[in-house]
């Protein structure tokens, strides 16, 4: 088995015992990529350098005895909307194709200082919106499983990445399932946190009221390791929650005996991919096999979600990106007339179409005479959907769902009819909306091959649970060990 | 101001809304971006040369102000940088304040200790729950295309304010008080005909206070913001200083038939920058509205510039052009929860305010309302008077002085009371002079502008330039003896009848006394002396 096969603890194991080093994992990584990313297509930006660099500096503190960190010497890759000090941080849109940021964010700080190695910028849908990385303002990115297929999105280059051998780990951000989705198209594990509990310092902001990082791995344990490093409040985001943050690790429990999970009756309905619903149905009934209890539950407003998720992210949207005026730093036309002139054509031609879509739909909708019966309207429904998980949450302890209504499709398929494309998210926005945490894990796989994920959700701060679950149906599976052929 | 990752729960859905995207999208988004930028076109009324001023009597003006006041905290309001002006240019800046991708804010506790103090101290309801929100629009000195301010719950509602008006009491009310940051500065170059971006101020806390329409005439409106400028220096959270910026002034104008009860249309004046401009502003803005409403006109709502070179205020923006700020809470600051204690607390470090130390004043020290009014303008005139007060036990004179040669000597140099060389016990010292019948009233006035230019004591003063007052009665019988040698045919008429000529004697004998004689000594034997 190649270094670059293996999970963040394998590795970790292998380097406290002086089996490998950093830089020979570093040089395995990074040699993958030299080799299949030409195909898959993962990176914006290769650190290769810095990561050396990094890598030499973790091989000395191991030789020293430094090895409590079980990120060190491990190369991790960054989603490009989170910002990396001196490295280029594009979000993949023209209009930040040349901008290095003067900072880390704080979960690029808090990587670093437990040694990781930070391999590379994946590629993502400009500003983490899309759901199959083909809104990437430079370009697509391909499902290691299946070349012509999207690897999911916004997250797809992480996610590609982790499956293909490119990183070890990675970190994604999820707005509405750019993490979860992406992940169970490409089978790895990807988990979104609850809204608050990882700082989004530096991660550049989408939708600021349901943008949140999280880890995706090869398996339960890596993520349950990457948690341990992000999670926590930060003083520079007053948005993460000042409470106390579990280990992890503790959560990966033999088994689920009398844990209740519950499947939303909304989730599983007419029209649904068959394979999808089968294999998920049946991801259920082998963790009722392993002593869950499982029941069903009902999250009436689910219908809402869609319209709800894009009003309110658009309208946030709108606003976060206003910063792109060719002002300050990124893309500025060239010669403008006048002020105007500089503001329409720098962000004109520096925004792809998807982008600008949410920029006008999210004007839009907070505009004068609009904003009761959009915005307004909008948070009202949030509500609702976040009290329908708070009743849901009062008969079980964890949900499952089907992360995606479908696996993998093909590149191209879906680009021509947005609101086709924005139900890929169908099962995982509501999540969002209600700030809870929700993680995809691998389930089975399509006839074709292509990976299904099985989505958990838990309570507010709850991701214990979540993990707990996962890691039980991991251990009792073997999906998790399927590596695509590229 | 604890974190909350959840929004507060509100009323239930009645009815769900298709979702899509109508045509109309692009045409009011088109709208609410299409702000002008192009160069302001002055279009004014010139008005009436022969302009009665017995047309604006017919009118009553209706005016309300919103004053941005910058809070003297030590760092701006959502990042460390310090609040340090006149710096080289983006040198006080940080990702944070220069709007940078992936920043967040944080806010500075102390902006809202203030903007609350300030509440307090203007009889405002204090929310316990408050939040910010985004007021968006494009301008290259806003670095996020968004301002943070506050929207539909600011931390300060339903205040007031008194102002003296002819004598008599009158309350301003105040609508809200809410913060927000600053935007940085453009610089125009003419020569290469670029524009340049400062951001040094960007993220500076302003607190933003706005008046009720209770303002009738533009002296109120002066009064009103020198009252409220008083009182952020009392509470020490503002500067105010209109003249550096850093308390800046845009009012709402209408006016109305005397005795009406309806509002006319308002125009709002921006870009008043000192107490004499708000006068002439609102002056003019007035009569404009009064010369059109006499030509049987409409008022226009719109947004007017005051230009100060030219007296006059012209038009910015009207109503269609408005921009549409599409306000919507801020998803990165939490709302901020003010406890009662907090409250309580604030209030404690509240001092006498001017008010209530313009009223002990009066009854205290028996002083008029004018000189009390004058007396408590800042804290240090006010302290500066009591202790005066304190060491001569002269309240009324002490007064007189400070409002006469203090303030005229002070204004000629530009300096502050807390910069007067002459500290109040030297000045209670000099009143004892006189009340000691030392120095002459007249003479103190020299002895005075001596002390502020040397710093000196009144005694050395009055011991170096042989000041003393002259109460010898041998050596003022002698003086007099000459007035009226030299004065024979003025004694005689005196003598005869004419007793008016009283007083050219005393002038005439204070004189060859160079002011020295006790004026009283020179009455007693003038009488004495004239009637031999």
């Amino acid at each position: 088995m190649e270094l670059y096969e293996r999970t963040i603890h394998e590795l970790h194991d292998m380097l406290k015992k002086g089996e490998t080093t950093a830089q020979a994992v570093t040089e395995s990584v990074l040699g993958r990529i030299k080799a299949v990313d030409p195909k898959v297509k993962a990176y914006i930006t290769v650190t290769e350098d810095a990561a050396r660099r990094q890598a030499e500096e973790a091989d000395r503190r191991i030789k020293a005895g430094d090895v409590s960190s079980p990120l060190i010497g491990i190369p991790i890759a960054v989603k490009d909307n989170m910002c990396t000090d001196g490295v280029k941080t594009t979000c993949a849109s023209k209009i930040l194709g040349n901008f290095i940021p003067p900072y880390d964010a704080t979960v690029v700080g808090r990587l670093k200082q437990a040694g990781a190695v930070l391999c590379g910028k994946p590629n993502m849908d400009e500003f983490a919106m899309g759901s199959s990385t083909e809104n990437s303002g430079f370009f697509i990115t391909k499902n290691p499983w299946d070349l012509e297929r999207i690897p999911g999105g916004s997250s797809g280059g992480s996610a590609a990445a982790t499956a293909a051998g490119e990183c070890i780990g990675s970190l994604g951000s999820d707005t509405g399932g750019s993490i979860r989705q992406p992940a169970a198209c490409c089978g790895v594990v990807g988990l979104k946190p609850t809204y608050g509990r990882v700082s989004r310092y530096g991660l550049v902001a989408f939708a600021s009221s349901l943008d949140q990082i999280g880890p995706i791995t090869k398996d339960v344990t890596d993520t349950a390791i990457l948690m341990n490093v992000i999670a926590g409040s930060d003083p520079r985001d007053s948005t993460s929650a000042n409470i106390p943050v579990p280990d992890f690790l503790r959560a990966l429990k033999k088994d689920v005996k009398g844990m209740k999970i519950g499947m939303p009756k909304e989730y599983f309905i007419k029209g649904m991919d068959p394979e999808v619903e089968k294999t998920v149905k049946d991801a259920v009934k082998t963790l009722e096999g392993l002593g869950a209890k499982v029941r069903e539950v009902s999250l009436p407003n689910t219908d809402y979600a869609v319209a709800t998720y894009y009003i309110l992210a658009t309208s946030e949207a709108s606003s976060n990106l206003a910063r792109y005026d060719g002002v300050k730093y990124g893309y500025r036309t060239p010669a403008p007339k006048d002020l105007m002139d500089m503001y329409t054509k720098t962000r004109h031609e520096g925004f792809g179409p998807e982008v600008k879509r949410r920029i006008m739909l999210g004007t839009y909708a907070l505009s004068a005479g609009y904003y009761e019966a959009y915005y307004k309207k909008g948070q009202q429904v949030r509500t609702l959907i976040k009290k329908d998980f708070d009743d849901a949450f009062k008969l079980v302890d964890v949900i499952a769902t089907p992360t995606s209504p479908t696996a993998a499709f093909r590149i191209g398929e879906k680009t021509t009819d947005p609101l086709q494309m924005y139900l890929s998210d169908i099962f995982t926005i509501s999540v969002n909306l209600a700030g809870i945490p929700g993680m995809s894990v691998p389930c089975g796989f399509t006839k074709n091959g292509l990976p299904i994920g099985l989505q958990l959700l838990g309570r507010h701060f709850d991701e214990e649970s979540i993990i707990h679950a996962a890691f039980v149906y991991e251990q009792a599976t073997e999906w998790h060990k399927r590596k695509p052929k590229i | 101001m604890r974190p909350s990752c959840t929004n507060r729960p509100r009323s239930g859905i009645r009815e769900n809304r298709r979702f899509d995207y109508p045509t109309e999208t692009l045409r009011t988004l088109r709208k609410a971006q299409s702000i002008t930028f192009d160069e302001i076109k002055i279009s004014f009324v010139p008005l009436r040369r022969n302009f009665l001023k017995g047309s604006t009597m017919k009118y009553e003006a209706v005016i309300g102000l919103e004053v941005h006041a910058q809070l003297q905290t030590s760092t701006k309001i959502f990042c460390g940088c310090e609040t340090r002006f006149g710096e080289e240019a983006n040198t006080r800046t940080c990702p944070v304040c220069i709007g940078m991708p992936g920043v967040l804010p944080v806010l500075n506790r102390k902006a809202v200790e203030y903007t609350v103090k300030t509440g307090l101290a203007t009889h405002c309801t204090i929310s316990s729950y408050s939040r910010f929100a985004r007021k968006n629009y494009f301008y290259p000195d806003l670095p996020k295309g968004y301002q943070i301010s506050q929207y539909e719950l600011p931390l300060c509602e339903h205040g007031y304010i008194e102002i003296v008006v002819d004598g008599a009491i009158k309350r301003i009310g105040l609508t809200r008080i809410h913060l927000e940051e600053d935007a940085g500065k453009n610089l125009h170059q003419a020569e290469s005909g670029s524009s340049l971006v400062d951001l040094n101020r960007a993220g500076t806390p302003l607190m933003e206070i706005v008046s009720e329409p209770d303002i009738r005439t533009p002296e109120e409106a002066s009064e009103y913001l020198k009252k409220l400028r008083s009182i952020l220096r009392y509470i020490e959270v503002s500067d105010a200083d209109m003249e550096k910026g850093n308390f800046r002034c845009d009012a709402n104008v209408s006016i109305r038939p005397v005795g009406s009860k309806e509002f006319g249309i308002r125009a709002e004046v921006k870009n008043v920058n000192s107490f004499k401009f708000v006068q002439k502003a609102l002056e003019y803005e007035i009569k404009r509205q009064a010369q059109i409403l006499d030509e049987g006109g409409r008022v226009v709502q719109e947004t007017r510039l005051f230009d100060s070179a030219k007296g006059v205020t012209f038009s910015m923006r009207s109503k269609e052009e408005a921009h549409d700020y599409r306000y919507f809470p801020e998803p990165d600051l939490v709302p901020v929860i003010v406890s009662k204690e907090v409250v309580e607390s604030l209030r404690k470090t509240i001092p006498e305010l001017p008010d209530a130390k313009r009223e002990r004043f009066v009854k205290e020290y028996g002083l008029p309302e004018y000189d009390a009014d004058m007396l408590t303008q800042s804290r240090a005139l006010a302290s500066y008077y009591e202790e005066a007060v304190k060491l001569s036990a002269q309240p009324k004179t002490v007064s007189n002085w400070m409002m006469g040669e203090l303030t005229r000597l002070l204004n000629a140099d530009g300096k502050e009371i807390e910069d007067c060389p002459v500290k109040p016990e030297r000045l209670a010292g000099m009143i004892k002079m006189i009340e000691g019948g030392v120095i002459s009233t007249k003479i103190a006035k020299t002895v005075f502008e001596e002390m502020y230019k040397t710093g000196k004591d009144a005694e050395t003063v009055v011991k170096e330039q042989g000041l003393v007052q002259v109460s010898d009665t041998g050596a003022i019988e002698k003086i007099i003896d000459e007035v009226i040698k030299a004065n024979p045919a003025q004694a005689a008429d005196y003598k005869a009848g004419k007793e008016k000529l009283f007083g050219f004697f005393v002038g005439q004998a204070m004189k060859a006394s160079k002011g020295k004689a006790n004026p009283d000594v020179v009455n007693q034997l003038l009488k004495k002396k004239l009637s031999e």
